[in-house]
């Protein structure tokens, strides 16, 4: 695998891939953390991994930058295969427009098509997983349909509500906590994909897919309530990769 | 038993460490500013290397003890007072049921580290007590600490330290106005221009106003690059040094975000991390380039010293043979003896 290792500080390595952000890279990265973590190199305290590059935090008292360089390249030359793993999908149920969505509209006049039409191209396809950051389990995906690239809005909001799902430029995603942003929004879903009360807080894991499926307002009340009653579970699929 | 906030302060969280291991999450270290005065005082006290305390940012809190307990207080000088009388930092203090601890505001540096010998009793969330003030999580309640809130200590009492009258260390004096901060360049310095880094190595940069857990941008010439300094986002190490497109650096501390997207031109080595979240506003700071290598060398002797410090409180000391100075010292410990007494 080629790839660059170059100190971030005395106390993190920075691992290059091609800095491009491609489905290919992203999943030869995923192998190496992969990797790595069965590896259980002493030292290591955290692994960042995001579009094509890895942050490996260590304990410089433990392993020096020099030995864990030494490591991690013997690992990249290492056969690493990526086609053997079957990919999670998860449907992520949405209510569009309205007040969940007040962007819509706005959505709908850039991209001159009607509000149908977004949605229908918007929830049409599984996005990638590309990384987790920003926010705890705030997602990267990748592959937004190009027709309904919208800018942010010039104003951040103050207060995006947790569970709303927007568009930023060419990046769709979902919001998992109140926080402000500049994305518009163009719906919401009532699954919580950061829940601090669950065993695993983060619902996704780099890599998966999101699928976002349309629901109507009653159904958006329904799975609410399901949720706050913890009896509510999302729908995954297994592909092929 | 534990105590009571009578005035919160500026910013007064509970923290540790950080929160490591969950960052591919998105869930930031956040964890002490200033990891050395941290260590020192739960050194002080014996406890845990990373045993939660309270972080102080240039205001103190005013706290009330329901029960006694031996604390300790490292970092900025906070000029701290026990019932209105002056107490010192870096020294172990004994304090009884009933006691006001009154921690002022910073004469030096900017934040401050108070441990305790009871162990603060707050919930271990993903691993850490570190409170993350973004998400509410971790910490009392996942907040800043406010007047009326009680802390309880998670053991009835410690037993006596020994070597109590050796607990004392001498004040830091965090650097004056002016600083050198040493760094290792990239990893992205490649996207700098020859004279932008030269701009960064050579001029003196002023701590702004901006300046809080997350970071502190600094004020100065502008540094530039090649071509715009926007990355594909990738993760950040502690004192990583980004430049947005303004020019500007920007320190990131404790309360990072995990990835970001501008390209960093140099990280702040570890061993100055304490002397750059001390600064003041309008201090000024230099950047001086070092190896990874050098830096980790610095790091293996900053952890000789500190054992070295630790060795100097667990030796009797001097004071012992005056009986005066000694009365003086113990006398607190006497008045409440059933709590101590033969433990």
């Amino acid at each position: 695998m080629k790839l660059r290792i170059l100190p971030e500080g005395d106390a993190a390595l920075l691992v290059q891939l091609e800095q491009e952000i491609r489905p290919d890279i992203n999943a030869r990265l995923a192998a190496l953390v992969k990797l790595i973590r069965q590896q259980q190199i002493e030292g290591i305290v955290d692994l960042i991994p995001t579009y094509c590059a890895l942050l490996v935090q260590y304990n410089p008292l433990v392993v020096s930058y020099d030995t864990l360089y030494q490591r991690i390249s013997s690992i990249a030359r290492m056969d690493i295969r990526t086609d053997e793993w079957h990919r999670t999908i998860w449907e992520i149920p949405v209510c569009y427009g309205g007040d969940f969505g007040p962007d819509l509209p706005a959505i709908a006049k850039h991209a001159g098509l009607s509000e149908q039409e977004v949605v229908r191209i918007h929830s049409g396809r599984d996005y990638l997983i590309y990384m987790l950051g920003f926010l705890p389990g705030f997602t990267y995906l990748g592959g937004l349909d190009e027709r309904i690239h919208t800018p942010r809005l010039g104003t951040p909001r103050k207060r995006i509500p947790a569970g709303s799902v927007g568009i930023g430029g060419s990046q769709t995603g979902i919001y998992p906590m109140d926080s402000p942003g500049g994305w518009q929004l163009m719906g919401m879903t009532p699954v919580k994909t950061y829940d601090p009360e669950r065993q695993n807080p983060i619902l996704v894991e780099a890599g998966d897919y999101i699928r976002f499926v349309p629901i109507s307002e009653e159904e958006f009340r329904e799975i609410r309530a399901a949720v706050e009653a913890g009896a509510y579970r999302v729908t995954t699929r297994k592909g092929e990769k | 038993m534990g105590f009571r906030v009578l005035k919160g302060g500026l910013l007064t969280t509970v923290q540790d460490m950080g929160r490591t291991g969950y960052q591919s999450q998105g869930f930031g270290v956040g964890g002490v500013m200033d990891r050395r005065s941290f260590r020192i005082a739960n050194m002080l006290l014996d406890n845990p290397e990373n045993e939660a305390a309270l972080e102080c940012t240039l205001i103190g809190p005013t706290l009330e003890f329901t029960s006694p307990m031996i604390i300790a207080l490292a970092g900025g000088d906070f000029r701290p007072e026990l019932n209105d009388e002056p107490v010192k930092m870096y020294t172990a203090i004994y304090v009884k049921k009933g006691d006001v601890l009154h921690v002022g505001s910073a004469r030096t540096g900017r934040c401050c580290y108070i441990a305790f010998s009871n162990y603060l009793s707050v919930p271990v969330a993903l691993g850490s007590r570190s409170t993350n003030l973004k998400c509410g999580l971790g910490g009392f309640k996942g907040r800043r600490l406010e007047a009326g809130d009680y802390i309880e200590t998670r053991i009835q009492r410690r037993q006596y330290l020994p070597y109590f009258l050796s607990r004392t260390l001498p004040l830091h004096e965090f650097d004056g106005d002016s600083a050198v901060i040493r760094v290792i360049m990239g990893p992205q310095q490649d996207r700098f221009s020859r004279k932008g880094i030269e701009t960064f190595l050579s001029s003196e940069y002023t701590v702004s106003t901006d300046f809080d857990r997350m970071g502190v941008r600094l004020e100065g010439p502008f540094i530039e690059t090649k071509h715009g300094s926007d990355i594909i986002s990738d993760g950040i190490a502690y004192g990583a040094i980004q430049v947005p497109s303004h020019g500007k650096p920007i320190a990131l501390m404790a309360d990072r975000q995990t990835t970001g997207g501008y390209a960093k031109i140099a990280v702040v080595a570890s061993v100055d991390m304490p002397k750059l979240a001390q600064r003041r506003t309008d201090d000024r700071v230099r950047f001086v380039p070092i190896t990874v290598q050098q830096a980790q060398q610095l790091i293996r002797e900053e952890e000789a010293e500190l054992q070295e410090l630790r060795s100097r409180i667990h030796r009797p000391c001097r004071e012992v043979l005056e009986v005066r100075l000694t009365a003086k010292r113990i006398e607190s410990l006497m008045e409440d003896g059933r709590a101590y007494a033969g433990s």
